[in-house]
């Protein structure tokens, strides 16, 4: 009975559509309407509230405000300032404060976080204990905690400006920062042409050689026309500009100094401190991209005859670089999100000046957006960047 | 014969500069002449700081309960400062009479946390999370008291150590469920729920971590109707939430990629419904793999939990700041920081070399 019941079942006649609220379109269109439908409300109650909240406390929103002079000084900037100036050429200077920083985080951590990195798979074991104890040490502390030993470190163990270690070539360290001479001629700026010319040159150099050496497989000579370029494009350049030697070097002047220029003790305080910090995560991760090449690849290589400065550059280099390139993107982003930790020992980064605005104003939401929009900028662009290089360097495959 | 013998073993024995701890340092510190010269370069180093560093941090080092005028001018760190000052660095503003509190408080709430990391401890089971549900009304009671006694501390006055600790346990656990939601989100078919975790998750990946807690001190008070307030500790954890739910969500969706496909077809073929397959199948396989990276952003997440301090909350580093708030320990400190540090650095430590034994115990019989 049961067998024929079956029997029939497979037989009879083609089951009737399901019913509509299972056909798995209609249910993902509903879901989708469901989901999204409560984000909105949700979102639009927030900002229905936040609206209410804002006309009761009587605070405008807009952007109108940036036009307004924002009335506050900034401690540092790569632009002329005063407080008489508008809110928006303040973010800006907070925004480039930012940029600066990180640049220069991102070129030092790349250069410290590639030689810790090498040192701790070095066969000498006292370089590589010594690598060690430095990833560990810096990866398991905060870098808030860090930056704050560094600015007080700079703050309360360096001297004051009075009794400021040097002048060595002009340099002058203290509590303050560190004051530098600064080129005082136009003419200097033969010499800066020069040396954008030589790397320019030297560029295409490479390049050139490189497709002469993948092309006939014969190597011509890098190393001496590079040397040569790099002595004569700059004293060209100084020439042209009449081989100036003029400088603004910083003077004592009471309790502070006079002229040149000024790297403070914020900004010294907070690289340090980023530089040291992400060079950390950086050396974990060239070691481990070092240690993902096989050691087929070594022996493989070594038995072609390579030397070990070859095998290295030929041959694990370029194949660790796919391994490393990705984590390092993220740890640049790290370091230039992490900047914003400037606010918590006075450096006028773009958190800093947008939060100064948003105390100003009351407009909390413009502020915060500010923020986030030069951050998500700042990070689509080195993403992009990295991503572009990425692509360079990727395996080829069949 | 005994001669011959002797003879044989003489040169079957490998020459004495290749073994013991002249070969080791010839291996390993002086292979050639660069590492030789790096060898001296750290040798150089070595002597030049460590035995300052160890004069300084203990015998010439100030102990025991001293007030500040004796560590004037001596060239050794002050202890006396921690001694003076632990209980304000560990406690915070807590009132002090009550510090028992915290600090029992701090001991179930690790002994919670080691026990779920021991082994033989994973035995019981679903009974972990009964037992943790325990501890944490104890530690509740105990850190707000008002019953039994005990007088009632407002959250305001919680800080340092303990508030650390919950601030990164409560912000990683409860992230955990948000996490696994956006991370399926995003690898959703839907295209209006695709759309709307990858925003999420790009945005708060995109900004610093002081903007959000920025926008929790700031922007939940305005998104509220008028009259309701939250608390700014709530704040920061709703904060700290967020932000780690789109790291989380990252993570979780690199486990949900690395099963397989078949997994999720023979899932399908068995007539499972979506939650089934996921509930099922696939997340017990994927969160398998993603718990040694979880813990690795438990450990960042841990660290994070220091930017609270920009919003005014008495964590373990701003209490270490308050204490050398007071003017007359102003000059130690460097002994302050290195207390805290310490402090962060055990925990950090624990947990990275736990993640470590975790992946190796994982991968176990995962290796064919």
């Amino acid at each position: 009975m049961t067998a024929h019941h079956s029997k029939s079942d497979i037989q009879g006649p083609a089951p009737a559509r399901a019913a509509f609220y299972n056909d798995p379109t209609v249910r993902a269109i509903f879901w989708q309407v469901v989901v999204v439908g409560s984000v909105v409300a949700l979102v639009g109650y927030l900002v229905s509230n936040a609206l209410e909240n804002l006309e009761r406390q009587n605070i405008a929103s807009g952007f109108g405000f940036l036009d307004l002079p924002a009335g506050f000084a900034i401690g540092e900037g790569m632009l002329p300032y005063s407080p008489a100036d508008t809110y928006f050429r303040a973010l800006l200077i907070g925004a480039l404060n930012t940029i600066k920083v990180a640049v220069a985080g991102i070129f030092f951590a790349t250069i410290i976080g590639v030689i810790v990195g090498v040192a701790r798979l070095s066969p000498n074991w006292l370089i590589a204990r010594f690598a060690t104890v430095y990833i560990e040490t810096l990866r398991n502390v905060p870098l808030l905690l860090q930056l704050f030993f560094w600015y007080a470190l700079i703050v309360e163990a360096l001297p004051v400006a009075r009794e400021a270690f040097g002048p060595l070539l002009g340099f002058h360290l203290s509590n303050r920062g560190m004051n530098v001479p600064l080129p005082d001629d136009m003419g200097f700026l033969g010499l800066l042409v020069g040396i954008l010319v030589f790397i320019v040159a030297a560029i295409w150099l490479y390049r050139r050689n490189k497709a002469i050496h993948d092309a006939t497989g014969e190597t011509p000579n890098t190393l001496v026309p590079t040397l040569v370029m790099l002595v004569a494009f700059p004293f060209l350049g100084w020439a042209a500009g009449g081989f100036p030697t003029e400088f603004d070097t910083p003077e004592l002047k009471g309790f502070s100094f006079n002229g040149g220029g000024v790297i403070s003790a914020e900004f010294m305080a907070l690289w340090l401190g980023l530089t040291l910090y992400t060079a950390s995560f950086i050396a974990e991760i060239v070691r481990s991209g070092i240690q993902a090449v096989t050691k087929g690849q070594w022996e493989a290589a070594g038995a072609l005859g390579l030397r070990r400065t070859q095998i290295l550059r030929f041959v694990v280099l370029p194949q660790a670089l796919r391994v490393i390139i990705p984590p390092t993107t993220s740890q640049y982003l790290n370091l230039t999100k992490n900047s914003s930790l400037a606010v918590a020992i006075g450096y006028p980064d773009i958190v800093s000046i947008a939060g100064t605005t948003l105390n100003q104003t009351g407009q909390a939401m413009e502020g915060i957006a500010i923020i986030m929009a030069v951050y998500l900028t700042l990070s689509l662009s080195i993403s992009a960047f990295m991503n572009w290089y990425n692509k360079k360097i990727a395996l080829v495959d069949r | 014969m005994t001669d011959r013998t002797a003879a044989h073993e003489d040169w079957t024995r490998p020459p004495a500069a290749t073994t013991g701890v002249i070969g080791w340092m010839r291996k390993n510190l002086f292979s050639s002449w660069l590492n030789s010269l790096m060898t001296l370069l750290a040798i150089y180093v070595l002597i030049s700081t460590i035995p300052g560093l160890f004069q300084w941090a203990f015998i010439d080092a100030i102990w025991g309960d001293n007030p500040p005028e004796v560590c004037k001018n001596m060239p050794g760190a002050c202890w006396s400062f921690i001694n003076e000052k632990y209980r304000l660095i560990l406690f915070g503003v807590y009132p002090y009479e009550e510090q028992w509190r915290p600090l029992v408080a701090m001991i179930i709430f690790l002994t919670l946390i080691f026990g779920s990391c021991i082994k033989p401890l994973w035995v019981l089971g679903k009974w972990i999370m009964a037992i943790w549900a325990v501890g944490l009304v104890m530690v509740g009671i105990l850190m707000w008291g008002g019953v039994l006694g005990m007088e009632y501390v407002d959250q305001s006055q919680w800080g340092g150590l303990p508030l650390t600790l919950f601030l990164a346990t409560f912000g990683a656990v409860l992230s955990f469920p948000l996490a696994i939601l956006l991370a399926l989100g995003r690898r959703s078919d839907m295209p209006a729920i695709k759309t709307i975790c990858v925003v999420y998750i790009e945005l708060i990946r995109g900004v610093p971590l002081i903007s959000i807690l920025f926008m929790a001190s700031v922007m939940f008070p305005l998104f509220l109707p008028t009259g309701v307030s939250i608390d700014k500790l709530l704040r920061a954890v709703v904060g700290l939430i967020l932000f780690s739910a789109a790291y989380g969500a990252e993570i979780v969706r690199g486990g949900l990629q690395a099963i397989p496909r078949g997994q999720y077809e023979a899932a399908d073929a068995m007539g499972l419904t979506y939650w089934q397959k996921m509930g099922k199948v696939i997340l017990p396989q994927a969160l398998r793999i993603t718990i040694p990276p979880m813990v690795n952003g438990f450990i960042g997440g841990f660290k994070d939990t220091s930017l609270v301090l920009i919003i005014g909350l008495f964590d373990l580093l701003y209490a270490t700041r308050l204490a050398f708030q007071d003017i007359s320990w102003r000059p130690y400190y460097i002994e302050g920081y290195v207390f805290c540090a310490l402090i962060y650095f055990c925990f950090c430590f624990f947990m990275s070399r736990y993640s470590q034994w975790l992946e190796r115990y994982l991968a176990k019989g995962q290796n064919y």
